[in-house]
């Protein structure tokens, strides 16, 4: 009988599975995998470098393709890496709005993600209902900026307006009329404040949906319980950070330790796995989207209660308003100047992270002097998680690194950059 | 969270007593320099030593320091020439491969590193300038923090910058057999090939790029009354 050798295949670039561009060349022995190479950087923009010729703020509308599944987190790291350089703080009412949809934002992604991680594992009903409520989530990115996904809602100083009076309604079409179109107007006949409530109030029974559809379904359990495991001390060691390093049992959570925008004015709790395993970090993700409700909850509330402006009022980075531009020579000049020149940043550097759905989202900037970043890296949590494929996959089977891809919660956006 | 600063930077600059340690402590956080002779060593011990602790090596880059604080237009005083000397620099993005700067500037590459203890919640960016003899060498971190492997990939890819002791240097984010490091200052922003499918040859090829470098907006320095706050220099005087 002739012996039997390892082999080498080809995983991807172009896979249901593989979340986007990703190419693996796995060496197997049998179906046991041996080493696993992934090749990145298909989709490799090089954003950091095309930002280095844009004045600052021109850059914002990249941040959101970045991580393209949660877009405004990656602006807030950007944002505020350009707040800290020109010391300046975003008024108390645009920070809770940031608050508000960040957690919108890691809502969005963990529905993305959970979708996309049981269609791989087999439960494809979940990723329809996951879809269903994602199209909340993005009408109201669309009723506060105009777009569905790529905002650029974010501004250094602020936020670029404030939340709409009215939610934009469906209209009537040859599909939607009757008795379903009032259904699906049924949240919209208010404020964008009263759709998000609303939403936030029904979210907590669906993830209790979908949790009835996975949490003891034993095809569920079989392909994520023990697979993938990753101790503390490893997932410190690969540099992991949010879901994947608290799936491991490592309370960390930026949005607690070093807490920014009004995370330290809203109650939540971080949940932690215990195993390290696929199942934990699906556990983790799960009760993070209902500690997120939680938290759009008491944003809701305060936002009603309290007023105000939503973005700084200083003419150096902020554009003056279109009525007073009318009248005053000196906001002419200054829209003029901050649209055509852009604002000078102080020299210096400074590395801002936030707590993004995928983990901490960084941006190391440094400034000299000039209108334009002198260099932007972008720490995309992705890039960390990937880089442990082979360690995570070595001696499992083909069909578990599906799994690890899924529990990775990669985005090819961020990670080639 | 916030007043460890002060703490940490005196603490840096007690242990290391014998390392020539630049440490600049801003709001922003502490940069601390460290010469590359003494990089691992330097490492190592923020890793181990109990009084810092950075158990997590967050992030590792590459910067290229040709053409810092360099603008393009000229605002110190007013000009007779007209606003088309905007578009004319050669400034980040401005110029094409055979247009490119070719001169040697000392210090102009540097290694940054962002730590991270989760014990102590506390930050620390670390820099290294690479020396450039011919090659610029750096050693590898990748004993001290695993995690490093593919960021320090990323930057030799990115900027050249070899990491001595790294088991797989390969390029990551570029393509297959891609030539010259394209985050270096003095690559052009627009590139140097374009990839095309060639309907005679029946296949990929690759070309010289046909795009013109193409940037709106020139990059400048303002340090007038706007951006300085003077009051400080004039209570001085």
């Amino acid at each position: 009988m002739a012996e039997i050798k390892n082999y080498t295949m080809n995983f991807g670039p172009q896979h249901p599975a593989a979340h986007g561009v990703l190419r693996l060349i796995l060496e197997m022995d049998g179906e046991v995998i041996t080493h696993a190479d992934p090749h990145v950087g298909l989709l490799h923009r090089a954003t950091e470098k095309l930002a280095e010729s844009k004045p600052f703020n021109q850059s914002i509308g990249y941040m959101d393709r970045l991580d393209y599944v949660s877009m405004m987190c990656n602006e807030h790291a950007y944002v505020r890496a350009i707040e800290k350089l020109l010391d300046i703080e975003a008024p108390i009412r645009a920070q809770y709005i940031r608050t508000m949809f960040d957690e919108i934002t890691r809502i969005r992604n963990h529905l993305m993600w959970i979708g996309t991680h049981g269609l791989d594992l087999g439960a494809m009903a979940l990723f329809l209902y996951a879809f269903r409520e994602r199209e909340m989530c993005m009408d109201m990115y669309e009723a506060v900026s105009g777009a569905r996904m790529h905002a650029t809602y974010y501004r250094p100083g602020g936020v670029y307006r404030d939340l709409p009076e009215k939610m934009p309604k469906h209209k009537e079409s040859q599909w939607t009329k009757g008795d379903d179109l009032k259904q699906v107007n049924e949240w919209r006949e208010g404020s964008l404040l009263d759709f998000i409530e609303a939403f936030a109030n029904d979210f907590p029974d669906k993830i209790a949906e979908y949790r009835t559809l996975l949490e003891e379904n034993r095809i569920w359990k079989q392909r994520t319980v023990g697979v993938g495991v990753v101790s503390p001390e490893q997932a410190k060691a690969w540099g992991f950070t949010g879901p994947m390093l608290r799936g491991s049992g490592v309370a960390w959570d930026l949005r607690k330790k070093q807490t920014y925008a009004a995370y330290d004015k809203v109650d939540f709790d971080v949940p932690v796995g215990v195993n390290g395993d696929c199942y934990d970090r699906y556990l983790v993700r799960m009760e993070e989207m209902s500690q997120s409700t939680r938290i759009i909850k008491q944003c809701v509330k305060w936002l009603r209660d309290n007023p105000g402006p939503v973005v700084a009022d200083n003419y150096k980075v902020v554009p003056p308003k279109r009525a007073t531009m009318k009248d005053d020579m000196e906001s002419l000049i200054m829209h003029f100047k901050l649209f055509t020149e852009g604002y000078s940043v102080p020299a210096g550097e400074v590395y801002s992270a936030v707590e993004a759905p995928k983990g901490e989202f960084g941006v190391y900037m440094i400034s000299d002097d000039s209108n334009k970043p002198f260099r932007v890296k972008l720490r995309a949590p992705g890039f960390a998680h990937l880089s442990a494929m082979n360690d995570m996959v070595k001696g499992h089977m083909l069909s578990d690194v599906v799994a690890v891809i899924g529990t990775m919660d990669i985005v090819f956006g961020e990670i080639d950059r | 969270m916030s007043n460890y600063k002060r703490q940490l930077s005196k603490d840096l600059a007690a242990h290391f007593g014998d390392v020539d340690l630049t440490i600049k402590e801003t709001r922003q956080g502490i940069v601390c320099t460290v010469p590359v002779e003494s990089w691992l060593e330097v490492a190592k011990a923020l890793r181990d030593e109990r009084d810092f602790d950075f158990d997590q090596c967050i992030d590792v880059c590459g910067v290229d320091y040709l053409s810092y604080g360099e603008a393009e237009w000229p605002t110190e005083d007013v000009t007779y020439t007209g606003f088309s000397r905007g578009i004319r620099g050669k400034g980040p993005g401005r110029f094409s491969w055979s247009e490119r700067r070719k001169e040697a500037v000392a210090n102009r590459f540097a290694v940054v590193v962002q730590l991270l203890s989760l014990n102590k919640n506390h930050r620390l960016t670390l820099k290294c300038f690479a020396p450039d003899e011919g090659m610029l060498v750096v050693p590898s971190l990748i004993d001290i923090w695993p995690g490093v492997n593919w960021f320090e990939r990323e930057a030799f890819d990115l900027y050249g910058i070899i990491f001595q002791g790294h088991p797989d240097l390969r390029r990551i984010l570029t393509d297959y057999g891609f030539i010259g490091h394209p985050f270096r200052k003095d690559f052009p922003l627009i590139g140097n090939v374009e990839v095309k499918y060639d309907e005679d040859k029946q296949r990929v090829v690759y070309q010289p790029v046909s795009i013109e470098p193409r940037v709106l907006v020139p990059k400048t320095i303002r340090r007038d009354s706007r951006y300085v706050d003077n009051t400080a220099d004039q209570e001085n005087s």
